[in-house]
């Protein structure tokens, strides 16, 4: 493609991702394995296992009998939830190592993954810090010297829990509380991994954080559990990448996210998730933005046979910001429910979410959002944009907002529209020598790239080429 | 008024709907179709179907081959062509059962046929008068258009007095014929203990147009649902509506564009004005069959919020399974602009005067879109009668 030849050989080795070498998995060695199948014999191993505070254990146990008592959301999901067999599923699996501090202690195996994930070496070295997880504990987790130095926590969810409790029990279930969802009380009730991290005070981290997760064992869910908090005036980015191998049976991936953001403080969460068609991706993710705090959810959803989720944001303190910025595929036998949750608690809170997809083959894109401005509050302001492209003729897309506005001093405006790559433009550019394809990957990638822009640089390129690898034979 | 017997086919019907609105639950708060409804309103214990209608026809000179009758003596003497139309599309945005209540006890109303080729002129225009305190009416009017045929017909529904707590449950079946033009309008002024459900089912043939415009001024709840059905190539529909309420007047509008064939186009626009402590739900579907390509939809709800207390809901709505399609919807709310009522006070009109000006400019367009003057007049007369109570 003509557009990569501004791109230097090197770079272009350095950011190639070849989605093929997500499709392996190495022998399966785990030390510890809860078994098939939910109970609270289940809840309990995961707790001896990871050796839970009482009060973590007792948190867990709640939540699976709210998991229990609470019906699939299919009265307005898709009836697709229902081929989750719960029984089918292994819910912890561990090596059982202990997170480890440098690279050397890090088993072969695991830095295969990373070279098979094409993590360039000069980026593991450049970045801040990088956690890998390797199945449901954190294999690899370093912290750059200078972070700790300045007080930043940066954990994973059972060391955040055991050694700071007192800096996350505050915190932890209070964004997104265990009822919340089915699935969120699913992964309070066996969640393992995931990152705790704490920014403090004033504290602007200037390299993003980045984890990278992957399933390798198969029926095996991941519940990876993640909280971050950032202090007065902090400001912190974090990122996760995901890519997965294919399995012959269907994995379910559950995770929950909370952000806090306290009083002028700033988090910006990217992920870019490419998992194999046969994954459930049922995610929870929140944020709380205090006074004059923004949080903002810049993701991108690839791949997975389903994908729900709906990024959101409690503006609970005045002037807090909102925003959810969201670029969706969905190829052949994938649907991508995503959108977004906007909730004004206070006064001259704004809040922005534009939405892109795109569906590709026989893939549904959905976007399915909320708006609240309650009673009582002035000044407040939504936008809501949401683009869908369609590739084929049997491609399908719905959009499914709800805006909910209470008095007359504020804005909303909510649009979308759907549209499809229009024949004159591919014909405009097949005159100029452009195959086909070609001009339908440049024409996607202009829908996109407004919003692909911000997305840090490494995520971007990567992005465009995933794009790129996806829509490969959906033209002609 | 004339009481016919009603025929042996048509009680069949009516037995067998009786008993489909006995087996049929209610809705419920996990229903989509009722999410930010209020079930409350659904209540209707010691209500009683009235004993007769109050039905007024005001029916201009009509070419011949034309069929406008009281739709009861239109079962006696058409019932083929009821048989053929008579609420064959299942309500399926929510009032299922309601649906089913009013086929149950449907006995009045307004039947039209327009043969082919053939152009009534002048709007056809029925007042209902809901009265009796406890009282359900249900009204049918069912619109057949031939080939190239046109016609227009507005029904006004009001109350015999102030306090009488009324219930309308109002079904409408709007057949567009191929080619044919067909404007209905719907306005509700019912007193403010009263409660409406409306249920309208519109059906286009190849390259018809339908216009259907609803005017919500009265009644403390009313519920639209307004489907339409563009089944034949190059159909056109227009769904329109207007709403003012005020005080504690709750609206629920839920609307369905329903595309089944190629180069069919819809264009939704819904407008709300919302004063006290009211509250407007609007939830739109454009639903795009796989295989109607080239379809234009259009979708687009505006809220105007004229005080701090009332609320509106949106949940504009789009699923597309095709390809080559142009949609798209929106949805605003907004008060008016301080610049606004400064540009017309600098011109010498009171505050006050300048807010209801923006607000009645802001609903005629709407009204407007209708593009028939009689239905139009009727329309905005209604909306003055609104504005000049508050």
């Amino acid at each position: 493609m003509s557009a990569e030849a501004t791109i230097d050989q090197e770079t272009q080795n350095a950011i190639d991702v070849d989605r093929a070498k997500g499709d392996f998995h190495f022998p399966e060695n785990h030390k510890f394995d809860a078994g098939v199948g939910l109970s609270t014999d289940t809840i309990n191993y995961i707790s001896d296992v990871k050796n839970d505070p009482d009060w973590v254990r007792a948190y867990r146990l709640k939540a699976y009998e709210t998991f229990l008592s609470k019906p699939m959301p299919t009265n307005w999901a898709t009836e697709d939830l229902n081929n989750i067999h719960f029984d089918e599923i292994r819910y912890y699996l561990a090596d059982g190592q202990k997170p480890m501090r440098n690279w050397e202690d890090v088993p072969a195996e695991v830095l295969e993954t990373f070279e098979r994930l094409g993590v360039p070496e000069q980026e593991r070295a450049f970045l801040a810090g990088v956690e890998a997880q390797y199945d449901s504990e954190t294999a690899y987790s370093s912290v750059k010297e200078e972070l700790e130095k300045d007080g930043v926590i940066f954990v994973n969810s059972t060391e955040g829990l055991k050694e700071h409790e007192e800096i996350f029990r505050p915190w932890f279930g209070k964004v997104i509380p265990t009822g919340d969802n089915k699935f969120s009380a699913l992964n309070s009730a066996v969640f393992s991994g995931g990152s705790f991290i704490y920014i403090p005070k004033g504290l602007k981290v200037k390299h993003p954080l980045q984890a990278y997760f992957r399933i390798n064992s198969e029926n095996f869910g991941q519940f990876e559990r993640t909280l971050i908090i950032a202090d007065e005036g902090a400001e912190v980015m974090y990122m996760e990448g995901c890519t997965a191998p294919k399995f012959e049976s269907t994995t379910l991936h559950s995770a929950v996210v909370e952000l806090v953001a306290m009083k002028g403080a700033k988090i910006q969460y990217v992920t870019v998730q490419n998992w194999s068609s046969n994954v459930f991706n049922l995610v929870t993710k929140r944020g709380l933005a205090h006074e004059d705090a923004e949080v903002r959810w810049i993701d991108c959803n690839i791949g997975s046979r389903l994908t729900m989720k709906y990024p959101g944001v409690v503006m609970k303190g005045e002037r807090a910001r909102g925003e959810v910025i969201s670029i969706a595929l969905a190829n052949d036998g994938q649907h991508q429910d995503t959108g977004a949750k906007m909730i004004h608690a206070a006064n001259n809170t704004t809040s922005n979410v534009v939405s892109k997809s795109i569906s590709v083959g026989e893939g549904r894109a959905t976007y399915r959002g909320q708006v609240l401005i309650p009673k009582h509050l002035k000044g407040c302001k939504n936008n809501t944009e949401c683009d869908a492209l369609m590739i084929n003729s049997n491609s399908k897309t719905d959009t499914y907002p709800a805006i909910t506005v209470r008095g007359n001093q504020h804005v909303t405006q909510h649009e979308a529209s759907v549209s499809q790559v229009s024949q004159e433009m591919l014909f405009y550019m097949q005159q100029r020598g452009i195959s086909e394809a070609a001009a339908m990957s440049l024409a996607v990638n202009g829908f996109i790239n407004d919003l692909v822009s911000e997305f840090p640089m490494e995520y971007s390129v990567e992005l465009k080429r995933l794009i790129e690898l996806e829509m490969e034979g959906s033209v002609g | 008024m004339i009481t016919a017997t009603i025929p042996a086919w048509f009680e069949e019907i009516q037995q067998s709907a009786q008993a489909e609105y006995d087996t049929l639950p209610m809705p419920s708060r996990k229903d989509e179709n009722w999410r930010f409804g209020n079930l409350k309103q659904l209540d209707f214990d010691g209500f009683t179907p009235e004993n007769s209608s109050e039905i007024s026809y005001n029916i201009p000179e009509l070419p011949a081959g034309v069929i406008c009758l009281p739709f009861e003596e239109a079962l006696r003497q058409h019932g083929e062509l009821v048989k053929e139309h008579f609420m064959k599309r299942e309500a399926r945005l929510g009032s299922v059962k309601y649906a089913a209540l009013h086929k149950a006890n449907v006995k009045s109303g307004l039947f039209v046929y327009v043969p082919d080729g053939v152009c009534v002129k002048q709007p056809i225009e029925v007042n209902h008068v809901i009265s009796g305190a406890k009282k359900i009416a249900f009204p049918h009017t069912l619109i057949i258009t031939g080939k190239n045929a046109e016609v227009s017909v507005v029904d006004r529904f009001s109350s015999a007095n102030n306090d009488d707590a009324g219930l309308c449950i109002a079904v409408n079946d709007l057949i567009a014929g191929d080619g044919s033009k067909l404007s209905y309008c719907a306005i509700q002024e019912l007193n403010l203990s009263s409660r409406m459900i409306q249920v309208n089912a519109t059906q286009l043939g190849r390259d018809a147009h339908a216009i259907a415009f609803t005017l919500n001024t009265g009644a403390q709840w009313a519920r639209n649902e307004a489907i339409s059905h563009m089944e034949g190539e190059g159909a056109h529909s227009d769904m329109l509506s207007c709403s003012i309420p005020t005080g504690t007047q709750q609206y629920d509008q839920r609307t369905y564009q329903h595309h089944a064939a190629p180069h069919t186009n819809s264009d939704l626009l819904y407008k709300n004005t919302l004063y006290g402590t009211s509250r407007t739900v609007f939830s739109g579907l454009i639903l795009v069959d796989q295989g109607a390509h080239y379809t234009d939809a259009y979708q687009t709800c505006r809220n105007l919020m004229m005080e701090d207390t009332a609320e509106a809901n949106s949940m504009p709505g789009l699923e597309i399974n095709a390809d080559q399609v142009k949609c798209s919807h929106g949805s605003t709310s907004a008060s008016i602009s301080d610049e606004e009522i400064f540009y017309l006070r600098a011109r010498g009109i009171q505050p006050q005067k300048a807010r209801r000006l923006i607000a009645n400019g802001f609903s005629t367009e709407a009204v407007e879109r209708m593009r028939n003057d009689r239905l139009e007049e009727l329309v905005i007369e209604a909306i003055d009668r609104k504005f000049a109570s508050i």
